[in-house]
């Protein structure tokens, strides 16, 4: 597949401060691509480069294979651009926006009618239409700028923190719409949400202090980051007796005890190797005690620890 | 040429969406046509039989009205742009900064020139009660059109250069009293410095069209002016893509 947007050496400073360093990555044509990273990490500097409204530094960056410094026109007429701040014209109507931002991406006039009645229905605006922006609420800002980016259908599609400050409802559905335009157009979304990044991409890149800590598909970082299994066991007796009999299982790295005081009612966390299934040992060591087993669960490792656990570690290197 | 078209409509549309326009435009008409029954009352001029003409409501024009009037148009233009961050959309939209600038200058342009339009109600009453001679009539207009358009290049500078919009109003106030004046500091020096300094001077090169002369030097003045302060802003523009 044709590489849409490709990112080589891209190095950005502002004065001594160094907002990116040396990122490299690819997007290919259909791809759902997500910036994961903390605030200040460089996603929102990454999106400015890739649609051309900051240069970098050093290094290039491609859309389409046009520079997008030196074929910053052409290279542009390919992307839709949602910025994190949403920036609307407050004094204008939904309809008029729209229409305004279709004829300056380049639309002709006779689609454009056409296609602002379609994405003000996809984006259901319809109630809105004539409304001015300025009156319209978060939520409701935030689907005309969804609007306006996809309104001219581009190949490429950036959008800098589509989800935040929406409410649930219109999260959900914004998800929908963006997954709706994979496959057609290519799409690089910048979120610090990590259950969005799951859903919708097909891939992350994972950005930490302006550099790539990471990159693979969301299931295959779970994975490779995986490094112990854990275990949460809530048992009725001695807190102690337990702790150390759960200790003296084969495999075991540490346990814990969550639970504060001296109840008989507690809940442990063991940490266990990696690959190993403790579930059956703990259970029959537990109940050859005479203690009772009121829960066992296996704890995977969600995104939003891979998260915290890749961006602390590179903070200590 | 298309994307020009498209701006300068966003903005004339623009003008309208807030009170300002009607603001603008009510004081416009208020003060030139206090300018005009001043320049051909008998009573105000002191004369019995004052000239049919429009020379000093251009005069006054040039000194009271085109000071305020270029920043109040133009304040807003780029300044408002950076405020709320959508300098980002357009900037990142398949248009050129070129194009933004112009589209920008033609919709002040615009509303300037249809503000001016309205004065046309004076030469008719000219026409219909007096015999004015039509030459100091139209290189008049045209003065006041290229000091406008000047005005209004310094204007859309002063607005790209900041997201403030007072600061863009003052600055630009600033540089346009500053040049309107000049012509009495000229006063205070001597020789080639004198010459120099009044040269420069916006009001200095307006006068001969008030009296009917247009000279190529003065038309070659405003046309600089307004060419050299575009071309600033685009600048300006550009820069703001490597602050």
């Amino acid at each position: 597949m044709a590489t849409m947007v490709e990112a080589r050496n891209l190095t950005k400073s502002y004065g001594n401060f160094l907002a990116i360093e040396n990122v490299n990555f690819e997007v290919k044509k259909g791809e759902i691509v997500g910036f994961l990273g903390p605030n200040g990490a460089g996603k929102t500097t990454t999106m400015r480069i890739v649609t051309g409204f900051l240069p970098p530094s050093s290094g290039s960056a491609l859309v389409a294979g046009f520079d997008l410094v030196d074929q910053s026109i052409q290279a542009r007429s390919h992307i839709g651009y949602l910025p994190e701040t949403v920036p609307l014209y407050t004094d204008m109507t939904v309809e008029d926006y729209l229409s305004f931002m279709g004829s300056i991406r380049g639309m002709k006039q006779k689609t454009i009618k056409a296609r602002v009645d379609y994405v003000i229905d996809a984006c259901r605006l319809g109630d809105y239409m004539y409304s001015h922006i300025g009156k319209l609420s978060k939520g409701y800002r935030q689907r005309v700028g969804i609007a306006q980016a996809v309104l001219h259908e581009p190949d490429v599609l950036v959008l800098d923190e589509p989800t935040i400050g929406i409410d649930p409802i219109q999260i959900v559905e914004t998800r929908q719409l963006i997954r709706d335009l994979a496959g057609s157009h290519t799409v690089i979304l910048s979120t610090h949400i990590l259950p969005e990044v799951s859903m919708l991409c097909n891939r992350v890149l994972i950005i930490n202090q302006g550099q790539i800590v990471a990159e693979d598909t969301p299931r295959d970082l779970a994975d490779k980051l995986q490094g112990v299994e854990r275990l949460e066991v809530e048992v009725v007796g001695p807190k102690v007796e337990v702790m150390e009999a759960l200790q003296k299982i084969r495999g075991v790295i540490d346990v814990t005890c969550v639970t504060a005081g001296n109840t008989d009612r507690n809940i442990f966390r063991i940490r266990a190797r990696r690959g190993l299934d403790l579930r059956p040992t703990a259970s029959k060591t537990i109940i050859s005690n005479g203690w009772s087993l009121l829960n066992l669960q296996l704890m995977g490792m969600s995104l939003e620890e891979i998260f915290l656990k890749l961006t602390t570690e590179e903070a200590s290197v | 040429m298309k994307n020009t078209c498209t701006i300068a409509w966003k903005e004339i549309k623009g003008y309208f969406s807030s009170p300002m326009a009607y603001v603008v435009a009510l004081i416009f008409v208020a003060l030139t046509g206090f300018f005009f029954v001043r320049s051909v009352d008998s009573v105000l001029t002191g004369a019995n039989f004052p000239e049919a003409s429009l020379r000093d409501m251009f005069r006054q024009m040039s000194l009271f009205l085109m000071p305020w009037l270029a920043p109040v148009l133009t304040m807003r233009l780029l300044a408002e742009e950076q405020k709320m961050g959508t300098i980002e959309l357009l900037l990142t939209s398949p248009v050129k900064d070129w194009e933004v600038v112009l589209g920008k200058f033609i919709a002040s342009m615009a509303f300037f020139l249809g503000a001016l339009a309205l004065t046309l109600w004076y030469v008719l009453m000219l026409v219909w009660r007096g015999n004015p001679e039509p030459g100091p009539l139209l290189s008049g207009y045209l003065g006041v059109i290229l000091f406008g358009a000047s005005g209004i290049a310094i204007g859309l500078l002063a607005s790209s250069l900041t997201s403030n919009q007072i600061v863009a109003a003052v600055t630009s106030l600033g540089i346009l009293v500053l040049l309107s004046f000049l012509e009495l500091a000229a006063d205070q020096v001597t020789g080639i410095a004198s010459t120099i300094v009044s040269q420069i001077g916006m009001t200095t090169h307006f006068d001969d069209f008030v009296r009917g002369v247009i000279d190529t030097g003065n038309v070659v003045y405003y046309v600089s002016l307004i060419a050299v302060f575009l071309f600033l802003t685009v600048r300006s523009l550009e820069t703001r893509r490597w602050r």
